[in-house]
């Protein structure tokens, strides 16, 4: 690797190679260890579940038995509570993102706190919106917190950070000259943002958003607090149904006696890492497909 | 515009004919910006001719950029930036209470330094603007609209078969005169440019410069440009500007003259602007 360039010292140029190659090795072992238990923590869960893989898993609710038991109620619930969850993140997101980029003034102190907070509240434990969420059905008088639409919205104010974060970044990216161009033709600033600044944004704002949705998909935390750790063998039904989720079915079947329930959570792990990297793999998609450059 | 080639300009024989008519379309007087606390331009005091070409020339950061901006009140959309003095535009204060900015900008358009194209069709790139404006047309109209700024631009010839395709497509100097023709689509009365050959290689700065010597008949153009051999050969009156530093230090810009450009370039009054003309700073 060494070669002389007549100017430096030989031996502090190899000293200095030494030094880089060990320190090269130890990043090299980091992904290693990091790369290992991944692959690990995956091989061992799919031989878990093997015997479950089945079509009764999507199709059956949770029994007792744990041969006639499925998460259908579980995957329903995920997929009815995260549909809501994106419709009450998603709007706000994007117009709060809007606003502070493209509208609200920087020089201002109380803009510059909104934002600083809006940086710290992506990074508060996810258990604490539960609680908030807790606390705010109760004031709405709900006497069972377990409902679809406490689920949505503890899981709602858990990802509006993120998005807020990523749609800002998005529109950051949009150069300031199709603004300029926008602005000097005569058009609003709502109008510049509507047909230029977002959809030139779109694919940054779907690529956070989908981010987002998958987080809130593989969320268990804020809903444990809720009492989703229940037994439904019905599908979720309405706002203010009982529901579980696929992290929450997860929960307790690994924590349930019978060998077979076990089995039955490994396959579920699987089928929500597959949910879950579906959905990253179409952020990717979109974020390479839809790339813009300017 | 493209079948009348580079060389074949008769901009001498318009030149003396715009020179002999001056008829302001805009008075700026003791113009002062400021962002936040900083004050960046002091005391300008000059007048636009009507279908004339002005050029403004000076050294970086003597404002002659941030002036230009202020014609068309886009400098207003800087957070903290402020005017002081008057601005007249055809007898009416710019900055009067009681006048939209947006209708100003509608009127008054603007070509930047870097050919900033939308990203969309060349055809809906023309289009916006009327569209955003609110003129009312059906699709025969709008097709007109945009061969007719096209055509003035001198970029019907060399797009009409593409216009569907991307802005993007097109090269540098074409970018630049589909903004030009963008900026021509909502029929603006001045025209202010950027530097908009800055970015251009001498060919395309040529279609420009006769592009804007053809166009002046019809608008006001302003033209700020690092390039006094442009100014020379486009404008009627030249606005030289520079930099001085004030007793605490702060660096501003201001208006060292404004004449008639061929007055400029070979005998000017004040002998900061003789210095700047023939090389010796800037």
């Amino acid at each position: 690797m060494s070669f002389d360039v007549g100017v430096t010292n030989k031996s502090k140029n190899s000293e200095s190679n030494i030094k880089s190659m060990l320190f090269l090795g130890v990043l090299w072992f980091s992904l290693f260890v990091a790369f290992m238990f991944l692959v690990i923590l995956l091989v061992t869960t799919f031989m878990n579940g093997i015997g479950r893989y089945d079509l009764r898993l999507f199709t059956e609710y949770n029994n007792t038995t744990p041969k006639d038991a499925g998460a259908r109620a579980a995957i329903l619930g995920s997929v009815f509570v995260v549909s809501i969850t994106a419709l009450l993140a998603i709007p706000i997101g994007i117009a709060s993102a809007i606003y502070l980029e493209e509208f609200a003034d920087k020089t201002k102190w109380y803009n510059r706190a909104i934002e600083l907070n809006i940086q710290n509240l992506a990074a508060v434990p996810a258990i604490l919106y539960g609680m908030l969420t807790l606390g705010i059905l109760s004031l709405m008088g709900f006497k069972n917190k377990n409902v679809v639409f406490g689920g949505a919205l503890a899981l709602a104010l858990l990802i509006l950070p993120v998005i807020i974060l990523t749609t800002r970044e998005a529109l950051r990216a949009v150069p300031q000259e199709i603004r300029d161009g926008s602005l000097a033709l005569g058009a609003t600033q709502l109008q510049t943002v509507g047909r230029q600044t977002l959809p030139a944004a779109v694919p940054g704002i779907a690529t956070g958003t989908i981010l987002a949705i998958s987080r809130a998909m593989g969320e268990a935390a804020p809903l444990l607090l809720l009492g989703a750790l229940v037994f439904i063998t019905y599908d979720p039904n309405g706002l203010t149904a009982g529901f579980t989720t696929m992290p929450i079915q997860i929960f307790g079947w690994t924590s349930a006696p019978q060998e077979e329930f076990k089995t039955l959570a490994a396959a579920a792990i699987i089928l929500l890492l597959a949910i879950l990297l579906t959905l990253n793999a179409i952020a990717i998609f979109i974020r390479n497909k839809f790339a813009k450059r300017w | 515009m493209t079948e009348s080639s580079i060389g074949a300009r008769q901009m001498t024989v318009k030149h003396s004919d715009r020179v002999a008519t001056f008829n302001p379309i805009m008075e700026i007087s003791n113009l002062d910006v400021y962002y936040g606390d900083f004050h960046a331009v002091r005391d300008i005091t000059l007048d636009v001719g009507r279908n004339q070409i002005t050029a403004f020339i000076g050294p970086s950061g003597c404002g002659k950029s941030t002036v230009l901006r202020c014609l068309n009140r886009t400098n207003d959309l800087v957070p903290g930036a402020r005017v002081d003095g008057r601005i007249d535009y055809r007898g009416h204060d710019l900055y009067g209470p009681s006048v939209d900015a947006i209708e100003v900008r509608r009127r008054i358009g603007m070509v930047f330094q870097k050919p900033n194209p939308f990203p969309k069709s060349i055809f809906d790139n023309i289009a916006y603007g009327p569209r955003v404006t609110g003129m009312k047309m059906n699709k025969s109209e709008t097709e007109d609209l945009v061969e007719y700024a096209l055509t003035r631009a001198g970029l019907w010839g060399e797009v009409k078969d593409k216009l569907d395709q991307s802005g993007f497509a097109l090269s540098g100097g074409q970018q630049q005169r589909l903004c030009i023709a963008r900026a021509i689509a909502v029929e603006p009365d001045i025209l202010l440019m950027d530097e908009p050959c800055a970015s251009l290689d001498p060919i395309a700065t040529a279609l420009i410069e006769d592009l804007m010597i053809e166009l002046v008949s019809d608008y006001t153009v302003v033209i700020v440009t690092h390039n006094m051999q442009q100014a020379a050969r486009v404008s009627d009156r030249t606005a030289f500007f520079s930099a001085k530093v004030d007793d605490r230090g702060q660096r501003y810009g201001h208006l060292v003259e404004v004449d008639l450009t061929t007055k400029i370039f070979t005998n000017p009054t004040d002998t900061r602007t003789e210095d700047y003309i023939s090389g010796r700073f800037g």
